[in-house]
């Protein structure tokens, strides 16, 4: 076990206790209570029916694909799916909320108990309660920078659903919350309920924090709203702490209160204006009669989920004899493991999955970050990576070769072969050829060969490294050792 | 602040109306308050009756229809008039509506 995270106080350490409340925009064409579309970015208010825009007399009439999408959730968070649920109405006062409240679920979600499993360094694992899911309405955009006195509103995002999933306040760090999000979104991207992309508000956190010294009862907690990037929410729950650390330490105590984080200033502060935002009136929608789930439907949604995360990464490390490490980077994105696979399978048992491994992590993960690009925008093929592999496999090329070899795949998009014969890269196995080599090399250095012959091993390197470059990187390296030895020592 | 617990009898007093007018954000005179305390309470003394009926073991009802929630395919089937959406607004431009600033 690591170091559990602590705050040090003045008066002793402090632990942390962290949930979250992660709002998890549902993939679907419409929106959850009516026909208009939910693409991002679109021309203001160009997506909104009268629906959305909250006018007199419209029914809601609620998407039969979003409630698959949160039963969907709910079963790869190994919950329990509730067969009764019920929309409520939550009332606030907001220029973004046209209805003056959100309809959402308070004491039937449709969701219940579950559990994410945490993948944290040093192969430790830790499991964090999902307390519930429920579905809900986004809101509406305000824009404040456009004018001096006033705020624009585009309801475009207004009644596009949400999925909120509450976690059990059992995180207990800045780390043990990164991964969790991490986690949760890779969920959530396999099983395509939510593309989790925080940057676009797609996936947004509102973070619970409190302090308490070990062993207490939990303290009073603050709730800091929206946080939107893995990294402020670390941020937000570091300083979050050390503020309630320094109140409770000066002899105050913390009040129960929305916070906002501030980016720029790495600070959070009270929202003022939501002091008494919190009555929020629930009372079950008289426009929606309960939701009444039949088993054969969520049986059927159980049977079509993809193969998870958790349950991948264990295949990967039995099948294809991964180190849990190489297994979690393939794992983390259904799109990089199924690639992975691709790779794999598409030698028929001749291409070596550790070998693969490296290849697709170290090479072109590192070659892709390094220009910018996604998988997607790969120039180097599964198949055409496979067939730089095979070469290697086949003593065509050496491994070193190889890496030059890449990067001119990932240049120009050509296959290894056709670079390899037009480069005349060819790897040199011809004993007599290579032989030559050594023999020029030992001459030019008959000093360092009499040096080595008087007990200086190291040298033996410098032969190889030698040889290797007089043969432009071609011989065969195992062959270059072998006659090396002979001459040198025999 | 006020809390329904669900349970009645319950009378409202005239902070907790007021407290809700503000929360519906209607503008009630001082010297309207105490009429509306009278009027609200006479409300749910009236609803009260209903606790007088034993619903022991009787499952809660919400239609009595017997209708499911009806639930429609995942299309698009609406939106594309921001014009027609906004008609209303007192204020705005681009397709927006404009309201007086809200700032954190």
């Amino acid at each position: 076990m690591s170091e559990p995270y602590r705050i040090q106080g003045e008066t002793g350490a402090w632990e942390v206790v962290i949930g979250l409340e992660v709002h998890a925009q549902v993939i679907s064409k419409s929106k959850l209570f009516s026909g208009s579309a939910t693409t991002f970015g679109a021309g203001a208010n160009t997506q909104v029916s009268l629906v959305d825009a909250a006018m007199p007399g419209m029914l809601p009439v609620i998407n039969r694909e979003c409630v698959d999408q949160a039963v969907r959730t709910g079963l790869a968070l190994e919950a329990k799916i509730n067969p009764v649920s019920v929309f409520d109405r939550k009332n606030y006062f907001y220029a973004d909320l046209p209805q003056g409240y959100q309809i959402s679920q308070y004491e039937q979600p449709i969701v219940g108990e579950g559990v994410v499993h945490l993948d944290l360094p040093d192969s430790e694992t830790k499991e964090v309660g999902i307390e519930r899911l429920h579905l809900e309405q986004d809101a509406g955009k305000s824009l404040h920078d456009q004018h001096p006195s006033k705020s624009y509103i585009d309801l475009n995002r207004s009644g596009v659903a949400l999925m909120e999933i509450v976690s059990k306040p059992d995180l207990r760090s800045p780390e043990d919350t990164a991964a969790y999000i991490k986690k949760l979104r890779s969920i959530l991207r396999y099983i395509g309920t939510c593309d989790g992309n925080m940057q676009e508000g797609s996936m947004r956190c509102d973070v619970n924090v409190s302090v308490r010294k070990p062993g207490d009862e939990y303290g009073t907690r603050c709730e800091i709203k929206n946080v939107n990037s893995i990294r402020f929410v670390q941020q937000a729950i570091e300083y979050e702490a050390r503020r309630q650390v320094e109140v409770l330490e000066e002899g105050g105590s913390i009040k129960q209160e929305t916070r906002l984080f501030d980016a720029n200033r790495g600070e959070t502060r009270s929202m003022r204006s939501k002091e008494d935002a919190h009555d929020y009136r629930y009372f079950p929608d008289p426009d929606l009669l309960p939701l009444k789930l039949d088993p054969a439907r969520v049986e059927a949604l159980k049977a079509a989920l993809p193969e998870l995360p958790d349950v991948k990464k264990a295949r990967f490390i039995a099948e294809y004899g991964l180190s849990v490490y190489d297994a979690s980077s393939l794992i983390e994105e259904r799109a990089i493991a199924d690639w992975y696979e691709a790779l794999v399978k598409g030698g028929n048992g001749k291409r070596d999955p550790k070998i693969a491994a490296n290849w697709t992590i170290s090479e072109l993960f590192g070659a892709l970050n390094k220009a910018g690009f996604d998988l997607a925008d790969s120039p180097v093929s599964a198949d055409a990576l496979g067939g730089l592999i095979d070469l290697i496999g086949d003593g065509t090329i050496s491994g070193r070769i190889a890496k030059d070899v890449f990067a001119e795949m990932f240049e120009t998009g050509k296959d290894a072969a056709a670079i390899v014969e037009e480069k005349g890269l060819r790897q040199v196995s011809d004993t007599g050829a290579i032989e030559a080599i050594v023999d020029a090399v030992l001459a030019e250095n008959q000093d360092k060969v009499a040096e080595f012959r008087s007990g200086k091993d190291k040298l033996f390197g410098f032969f190889v490294g030698q040889t290797m470059k007089r043969s432009g990187g071609k011989a065969n390296p195992g062959m270059v050792n072998e006659l090396l030895k002979a001459k040198l020592t025999g | 602040m006020f809390v329904w617990n669900g349970l009645y009898p319950m009378s409202l007093d005239k902070a907790t109306v007021a407290s809700i007018a503000t929360l519906a954000r209607l503008r009630v005179p001082e010297d309207r308050l105490e009429p509306m305390v009278a009027d609200l309470n006479a409300i749910l003394g009236f609803v009260e009756q209903l606790n007088q009926v034993d619903t022991d073991g009787v499952e809660p009802l919400a239609s009595v229809t017997g209708h499911s929630l009806p639930q429609r395919e995942d299309a698009v089937t609406d939106g594309g008039y921001p014009d027609r959406v906004t008609a209303n607004a007192p204020d705005g431009g681009n397709g927006f509506y404009a309201v007086p600033k809200v700032v954190e």
